[in-house]
Order: structure tokens, then C-alpha cells, then sequence
């Protein structure tokens, strides 16, 4: 063979994004080892899933624009009548290829 | 996340797998769609398969990962290496919060199982845990079922999308690009608590957009966070009066 299958440099800089990675996964578990969840935090910690749901959808959603806001729009308004996330998810997915196909929007 | 349900502490048992498994269900399209996505950039930019997968192995992040080939550098040194790192860490580091999050869930489990098992952490799985523990969840095997799933779907979602580069190039044909904030919003809903617990959302919402204009890269996901985060903490708990019925 004359390239390799797995490139060491490309494996290096694998390397160092997975190491990157795993401390950000495990370093949040091992830090509150050391804090103690007294009520404040506890406010603090019940906060980040909608917290963080927000924080990376909402640009995604402003800067995909018209189409991906009614996507987005038609998910929560699925789960709202619904209750179903794999439901909302499909319509989603389905309104932005649609529309895109018919050629509106970006 | 209501604080006035009593928790119990985490064990193990088979029978939160399935349901584990079903919660993450609806990631799956998106999941599965992703990845073949992510395939099909690969093979464009000159990656092997095996690599491919050696990357859906260890970094296992999908918007990172799809970031970092995106910039990936056309030759690779210390400093470009070092620049991968780096916008590696700002879209990954919200694991941080997430699994600090699963401390009073999993803090009572021995090490080598809450660690281990919070290295397949993925935000699918941590939403999806996180409402399991709101409900008064403690089986651990609800939140390994579902991660062990997502991991494996991941592991393969890239192999077709590799071997279909051709037709895969734009994930925007087939809407891909909608899936992930799409769970977000529709996991958005469920998480209402009245408007008073969407305070920090608000904030949240407000600061990733500033971030976002002024500061290149990936920073207004983690901004936006504990910007929500510490409004929550510095607002008062509700006064006992008004209830927890709002």
C-alpha cells in the first residue's frame, strides 16, 4: 500500500482532540466532588439543560433563518400536541428538506 | 429538577434499560443522520475510513468533530494541532457542565463506574437522563442503555455516508441540519416550569447571541450556559406562599 490507512500525524491530532474531550466529560463530575450542593447550586445545576438547550439552539436558529425557525417552530409545536420528540425531530427535518427542495429560503 | 421531590440514589438494575433505550429514540434519526453526514465530508476532505472511525471512537462528539474537519488544517503541526484542540475544547466543554450535573445523581456509584460511564455523556443521553432524575429516577442502567446505544449508532452512521459521498455532500438537503436543534426544542418543552424558571433561559438565550456576534468560534454555547446557570443561582427561591404550582 502506498498511503496509510491511518495517517500517525492525523492519529496525533486525534489524540489530543479526544484528550481534550474527555476532560471536559469528566472534569465537571470530578470538580463537583469538591463543591457542595447547597441549594443555590442545586438551582444552578436544575437550570443548565434549559440553560444550555438555549444557548445552542437559539443562534443555530437565528442564523439558519426563516426556514430553520419554522423547523424549529414546528418541533416544539409537535411535543406540545404530542408529547412525541421522535415525531417533533422527523417534522422537523421534513418542513426544512421540503421547503429547501421547493426553493424558498436559504 | 424539581427540588421538592426526595431522590434516591443511584443503583443499577435491567429494568430502566429499555425505557433508557426509548427515551433516546427520537435521537436516533438525527443521530444516524448526522454521522452519515459527517462520513460523507470526511471522504471529501481525504480521510480513510479507518480513520473515520477511529475518530468516531475517541472524540466521539459530533458537532466538534464536524467542526474540526471543516477547519481541518491542510498540513499539521504543533500549532495547528494545538488550533484543533481548541475548538475542540469551546464546543465540547458544555460536557463539563452536563456531567457536573450527574454528580448528585451518580455521586454515590464507585468511581470506576460513574466515570467510565460518563465518558459516553452526548447531549441526547444527558437530556434525556435529566428528565428520568426530574421524575424521581435513580437506575443508572436508564442513562448507560441509552448512551451505549447512541454510541453504537454513531460508530456506524458514517460508514454509508462515507461510501455515498457523492449524495450526501449538503446535510441541508435532507434537513440533518435541523435535527439536533430540533430535540432541543422539542426537550425545551417538557422542561417548562412557569415563567420564573425560564428567567435564566432568557439569559441564557441573550448572552449566546451577543457571544456569538462578537466573539469568533464557539464560545456562546458555554457563555450562554452558565450565564443561565448563575442567574439561577442568584435568584431567590421562590417565597414559600406562592407554591410550586406556577
Amino acid at each position: 500500500m502506498s498511503e496509510s490507512l491511518l495517517r500517525p500525524d492525523v492519529m496525533i491530532a486525534f489524540a489530543v482532540m479526544t484528550a481534550v474531550t474527555v476532560a471536559s466529560r469528566l472534569g465537571g463530575y470530578w470538580l463537583m466532588r469538591y463543591v457542595d450542593i447547597t441549594p443555590r447550586v442545586r438551582r444552578m445545576l436544575d437550570a443548565l439543560p434549559g440553560s444550555i438547550i438555549v444557548a445552542a439552539a437559539l443562534p443555530v436558529a437565528v442564523n439558519g433563518g426563516i426556514i430553520v425557525m419554522v423547523a424549529l417552530a414546528a418541533a416544539m409545536t409537535v411535543t406540545i400536541i404530542r408529547r412525541n420528540d421522535f415525531i417533533a425531530v422527523v417534522t422537523a427535518m421534513a418542513v426544512a428538506a421540503l421547503a429547501r427542495a421547493a426553493g424558498l429560503g436559504g | 429538577m424539581t427540588t421538592h421531590i426526595t431522590k434516591a440514589q443511584a443503583y443499577w438494575g435491567p429494568d430502566a434499560i429499555w425505557p433508557g433505550i426509548v427515551a433516546i429514540g427520537p435521537m436516533l434519526p438525527g443521530t444516524l443522520a448526522f454521522g452519515m453526514a459527517f462520513g460523507a465530508l470526511c471522504a471529501q476532505r481525504g480521510f480513510t475510513l479507518a480513520e473515520v472511525e477511529v475518530m468516531m471512537a475517541t472524540v466521539y462528539g459530533g458537532l466538534s468533530q464536524f467542526v474540526a474537519v471543516q477547519s481541518w488544517p491542510p498540513e499539521l503541526t504543533a500549532s495547528s494541532i494545538a488550533a484543533l484542540a481548541l475548538v475542540t475544547l469551546t464546543v465540547n466543554i458544555r460536557f463539563f457542565l452536563m456531567t457536573a450535573s450527574m454528580r448528585p445523581w451518580f455521586g454515590t456509584l464507585p468511581p470506576w463506574q460513574s466515570y467510565t460511564s460518563l465518558l459516553l455523556i452526548t447531549d441526547g443521553g444527558w437530556l434525556a437522563a435529566m428528565r428520568y432524575r426530574e421524575h424521581g429516577g435513580a437506575n443508572a442502567a436508564f442513562y448507560l442503555g441509552g448512551a451505549l446505544v447512541l454510541y453504537f449508532v454513531w460508530l456506524f452512521s458514517s460508514v454509508p455516508g462515507y461510501l455515498l459521498a457523492e449524495q450526501l455532500s449538503d446535510p441541508r438537503t435532507f434537513g440533518v441540519d435541523v435535527a439536533m436543534p430540533a430535540f432541543y426544542a422539542a426537550m425545551l418543552v417538557p422542561a417548562w416550569k412557569g415563567a420564573r424558571r425560564a428567567i435564566p433561559w432568557v439569559i441564557s438565550g441573550i448572552v449566546a447571541l451577543m457571544v456569538q456576534r462578537l466573539v469568533p468560534g464557539w464560545w456562546f454555547i458555554i457563555a450562554g450556559a452558565i450565564s443561565g446557570a448563575a442567574c439561577a443561582g442568584m435568584m431567590d427561591e421562590p417565597a414559600p406562599t406562592h407554591g410550586h404550582a406556577a
